[in-house]
């Protein structure tokens, strides 16, 4: 079972291949449009590899839901596990 | 007794290509007199810095004749010998006649076969599967295919989610018999269940009669689009479309040397290169940065721009691929007149 810390690092990962966000920036509570500067296009390009990544599914109804890291983090572990 | 059947020739490739961008440079500061938006908004969210508006006199017939003229004088091909004529468009607003018809006339191709075909922005690599079926059945020799849109005529200024994408232009291509394969099996398709992401808003007999009850409605019918499901689609199962043509044709990353996408928004030309994992030498059409997105005729145009800048060369491998309303979509790898 990968750690929060460990799934967040991934994400960051993913976000600064996606849209250029430095991985540090990439935190639980940073919002992805206010604060990371990440638009919806961006948001369908991270959501598809967090997908491929973790393994999860995230359908358009719950990405919307994910605000902040920390929202997409939390979903990511609930559904993994 | 047996039938004759018709045989054509081994192989057939793009001979040459041409294109007619529209005089009139719409930059984003225009734009934004319309929608509430910014240049820097525009440019991030499509990679657009102008695009072009057909003016009154700037026809779906007179850029088609434009840019085949061109197509005709880089393949060195008459107008004589071309034998059919197939034109991609969204926007001739005549059910009928067809306005390859005219077209194939005013050029000169005299009894040309001639058809219009409605494949929104795969039409171009629609167009060019069939005249390579065409030529290697034996149906025609020369085909002309053209991919032609105002659409300025349909967008609706005011939808903050269209205005500052769509454009106006023409592309052509003539494809004749070669010696070398210089045309990939097409990879194509559609999905009517995602018919509602981009449409007209309403068909012309709703529209008409809208025209007659209320004058302040914006009843010219518009296209209209939901961006973030369509991108999602070109960005993913577009790609894996894409990989099936260059499976098809036997070319791997690798060994491609060019790519050029339906021009729809640089985002997705970004996400599809990165979906494929094309290595970084592969050149790419980005035309769409200073000639918006014109459906049809976005292919042509974006390989005619990189042929004439020298970024790609006579000979190259390029993969194409077109997507749109529909949905539709078309892709094959070519070889570069």
């Amino acid at each position: 079972m990968p750690t929060t810390e460990e799934v967040r690092t991934d994400l960051a990962e993913i976000v600064n291949e996606v849209a250029g966000v430095p991985a540090d920036d990439v935190q639980l509570d940073k919002s992805f449009t206010d604060d990371l500067d990440v638009d919806s296009l961006s948001m369908v390009e991270i959501i598809y590899a967090a997908e491929e990544k973790f393994g999860v599914s995230i359908p358009d109804e719950e990405a919307k839901n994910l605000k902040t890291v920390g929202d997409a983090v939390a979903y990511i572990e609930r559904a993994a596990s | 007794m047996n039938l004759a059947v018709s045989r054509g020739a081994s192989f057939s490739a793009i001979l040459g290509v041409g294109g007619y961008r529209p005089r009139r440079i719409v930059d984003n500061a225009e734009i934004c007199t319309y929608i509430d938006s910014s240049d820097e908004w525009i440019r991030t969210r499509s990679g657009i810095i102008e695009r072009r508006w057909a003016s009154a006199d700037e026809t779906v017939q007179m850029m088609s004749v434009a840019a085949a003229r061109r197509a005709m004088e880089r393949a060195d091909v008459e107008p004589a010998q071309i034998d059919t004529v197939i034109v991609s468009t969204v926007t001739h607003l005549y059910q009928t006649p067809a306005v390859a018809t005219t077209i194939a006339s005013e050029l000169g191709a005299t009894g040309a076969a001639a058809f219009d075909i409605s494949a929104a922005c795969a039409g171009f690599c629609y167009g060019t599967a069939m005249a390579d079926s065409f030529v290697r059945s034996g149906a025609s020799k020369y085909v002309l295919v053209v991919g032609v849109e105002r659409l300025s005529d349909m967008t609706n200024k005011h939808d903050r989610s269209t205005a500052f994408l769509f454009a106006d232009g023409a592309g052509a291509a003539v494809i004749g018999p070669s010696d070398e394969p210089g045309i990939g099996p097409v990879v194509w398709g559609s999905d009517g269940e995602q018919a509602p992401l981009i449409q007209q808003t309403e068909p012309w007999d709703r529209a008409l009669v809208k025209a007659e009850g209320d004058a302040g409605d914006p009843h010219w019918p518009t296209l209209r689009m939901d961006g973030n499901p369509v991108f999602k689609w070109a960005a993913y199962t577009m790609s894996k479309t894409a990989a099936e043509a260059l499976d098809a044709a036997g070319v791997s990353p690798d060994d491609l040397d060019v790519f050029v996408p339906h021009q729809a928004n640089m985002r997705i030309t970004d996400a599809m290169f990165r979906a494929l994992k094309l290595p970084e030498k592969v050149v790419v059409g980005r035309d769409i940065a200073y000639q918006g997105n014109t459906s049809a005729a976005s292919i042509p145009l974006a390989l005619e721009a990189l042929l004439d800048s020298g970024e790609a060369k006579s000979g190259q491998t390029c993969l194409i691929i077109g997507f749109g309303a529909g949905l539709v979509y078309a892709g094959q790898v070519i070889v570069l007149p």
